[in-house]
């Protein structure tokens, strides 16, 4: 039975299982394949905000609480960007709207390079191996960076303009796709097809993942596995602020508690993932964003804390997680 | 540890402490001064629980607060459904306490085992579900906007507790006796009773093991001491301090709200405290509870005086904004762990030390 179930793809299924039990409670198909199509949106989102914090877990056993600050600065800088090319967004042609979303998405990750460069050189290189102080460390600069930003951006929340080519739905029968919702999946699908391959086809890859599996091994063979670790920690703050720049655009409407609550949503697809692993984090997202538009629609009082639910069944049933790399 | 002079100065300094806030509603005869010492009170306590867990075993939790708020809410919702009386507050305490002990054991069991980084991710997870519940169950919590509720007759301003011969209320060194002075009192010995469990528990056998736990797991499990054990159990001790500290606070106040008991804000300050006074002994956190509560009420206003003297130049009257007094905790903060990992209680308690 468990092998026949590994053969199909494991725990790989458990997105579809789900799906096909809330097309049974919900009935109606054409609310059904909205909800689904958000729950991936929103999935593919939380993904690019978690991959980082989960790589780096893996590679350098570092866990950031300063990870969802990457994400707050991502949606504020795009926003920002945005906001100043209002005339860009507004107008006609498209080229426009595109060459203004590519560059607000260049900005976000362009900031998420710089600040992950500063932000392992100066947080976390004095910290390696030592866990408590790696919480206190990061905690401290999660701290910093949220006031830095009420201190920049303000207490009010600040409405993000969308490209006028991604507003509005397509409308096949009675079932409407936002355009936008597409686009995120898109977007975090070519994503992920990057990093599996990078990671799984590539020299670089297979240096990261023997990292992750034993570090002392790597660096005794000559690599140097902290630069490695550099390379990662600004790739995944980049990621991080591209899906806070991404989540800006879905909410249109950004605060700026906006981190402190994707901070929440991102460990939680990370525990229920297993640390370390490309693909759990996929699994634990696209999961998250499910469940979370599902129990909305099903049972609203439940919506906000359906994550949690979630997360203590999946530990109930797998300790460390779906698929952990880490042991 | 030895003692050395450091020792001896910095329990001086906590004796010295805990001295002014038995007699501070005589020495500070304001408003404002008693609102500060009674936080104070509650929030050594608050934070010694913490040190508990961080200090003496080494787990990183960020449940704190919720704890504190099952605590608070507990004789919040009472005293609003019973009025005000002394079987709400313990009947509060008790339900509160035994909610905390309940959730905090099966935490402990599900993911002690875990590793440190593992466990903080999921206690944060759990605090902020507590949060959202808080504000979303509002027939029961009043929402956002909390819980107003009376004190018992006891502690209203009203009350008498001595009167003189003419039959007002008698003054002692120029203070009314009257049920501010019950109320401060009843804070003051809540908090020094809490606190000296606390004291005697980490001198016993079993802050013994704790301590040895925190240096070398391995051995600790090795030697025989099921260390999960003792682990779940010091999580469920300190969750029903923190949880009999939020009652307290509660009776304090008169209301209880997501802003005052369960907001991450809190959590926040219990970390700084901890980190600034000092991790792993028992005097620490009376030294960082008693600097940042100082801070938080006393600071913000020289730091308005600041913003106001640089208003003409740009981002810099943001930063020093008194809102934005957090932002300058933050780097001293990460300062701290950098270069005074001890915190201040226990670097002077080095002092002196011969090696």
């Amino acid at each position: 039975m468990t092998a026949t179930l590994e053969r199909f793809g494991g725990v790989n299924l458990l997105p579809l299982v789900v799906a096909a039990l809330a097309f049974g409670l919900i009935g109606a198909p054409s609310s059904w394949v909205t909800l689904t199509v958000a729950g991936l949106a929103m999935g593919m989102m939380v993904f690019l905000m978690a991959s980082g914090l989960s790589l780096v877990f893996g590679l350098m056993d570092v866990l950031n609480f300063g990870h969802s600050a990457f994400v707050s600065f991502g949606a504020f800088v795009a926003a920002s960007v945005l906001a100043s090319l209002g005339g860009w967004l507004g107008s006609p042609s498209v080229l426009l709207n595109i060459a203004a979303l590519v560059l607000a998405f260049s900005a976000a990750l362009a900031f998420g390079l710089a600040a992950g460069l500063f932000f392992e050189k100066v947080i976390i290189k004095p910290v390696y191996r030592d866990h408590l102080r790696q919480i206190l460390i990061t905690m401290g600069a999660l701290i910093v960076a949220e006031e830095l930003i009420l201190a920049i951006w303000g207490g009010t929340p600040i409405t993000v303009p969308r490209p006028a080519f991604l507003e509005g739905a397509w409308i096949i029968g009675d079932i409407s796709i936002e355009i936008y919702r597409a686009f995120a999946f898109v977007l975090g699908g070519i994503v992920f097809a990057g990093l599996y391959w990078g990671l799984n086809r590539t020299r670089l890859g297979l240096l990261i993942r023997a990292g992750v599996e034993n570090r002392e091994m790597v660096e005794a063979l000559g690599f140097r596995v902290d630069r490695l670790f550099v390379g990662v920690f600004m790739l995944g703050s980049a990621l991080a602020a591209l899906g806070g720049a991404m989540w800006a655009g879905y909410q249109t409407l950004i605060t700026p508690a906006l981190g402190g609550e994707m901070m929440i949503v991102v460990f939680i697809v990370v525990i229920i993932g297993g640390l370390g692993s490309i693909e759990g984090t996929l699994l634990g997202a696209l999961m998250v964003g499910l469940v979370a538009n599902y129990v909305g629609f099903l049972a609203p009082k439940l919506a906000l804390a359906s994550n949690m639910i979630l997360m203590i069944a999946i530990l109930m049933w797998r300790p460390s997680g779906l698929r952990p790399a880490v042991k | 540890m030895k003692q050395t002079y450091g020792t001896w100065t910095v329990k001086l300094t906590v004796l010295a402490i805990w001295a002014a806030l038995l007699f501070a509603p005589f020495l500070f005869q304001d408003v404002r001064s008693i609102q500060v010492a009674a936080r104070i009170c509650i929030f050594i306590v608050l934070v010694g629980s913490y040190d508990l867990l961080i200090g003496y075993t080494g787990i990183v939790s960020f449940a704190h607060t919720m704890f504190f708020g099952f605590g608070a809410y507990g004789a919040a919702i009472l005293l609003r459904q019973m009025g005000p009386g002394w079987t709400p507050i313990l009947l509060g305490a008790g339900a509160g306490a035994a909610l905390s002990l309940v959730v905090a054991a099966g935490i402990g069991l599900l993911s002690l085992r875990v590793k440190a980084i593992f466990f903080a991710m999921i206690t944060l997870a759990a605090a902020s579900v507590a949060l959202v519940l808080a504000s979303q169950l509002s027939h029961l919590t009043g929402g956002e906007d909390g819980i107003t509720y009376s004190a018992p007759d006891l502690f209203k301003p009203a009350t008498k507790l001595w009167t003189d011969a003419d039959g007002r209320v008698a003054q002692l060194w120029g203070v009314r006796m009257n049920g501010k002075i019950a109320a401060y009192y009843f804070v003051f010995c809540g908090a020094a009773l809490l606190f000296w469990a606390m004291l005697r528990l980490v001198a016993s056998p079993f802050g013994t093991v704790l301590k040895a736990i925190r240096e070398n797991e391995a051995r600790a499990e090795a030697i025989g001491y099921r260390v999960v054990a003792y682990r779940t159990f010091v999580f469920c001790i300190s969750a029903v301090i923190a949880s009999l500290a939020g009652t307290i606070y509660a009776v304090w106040l008169k209301y209880t709200g997501p802003e005052t008991v369960l907001s991450f804000d809190i959590m926040i300050d219990i970390l700084l405290m901890v980190v600034i006074g000092g991790m792993g002994t028992m005097l620490g956190p009376v030294i960082g509870a008693v600097l940042l509560v100082v801070a938080q009420y006393y600071l913000r206003d020289l730091m308005g005086a600041a913003a106001e003297a640089v208003s003409a130049l740009p981002l810099l009257p943001d930063l020093l904004n008194p809102d934005r007094w957090l932002l300058w905790l933050g780097i001293l903060f990460i300062l701290l762990v950098y270069f005074f990992p001890r915190g201040i209680a226990g670097t002077a308690m080095q002092k002196g030390t011969r090696s």
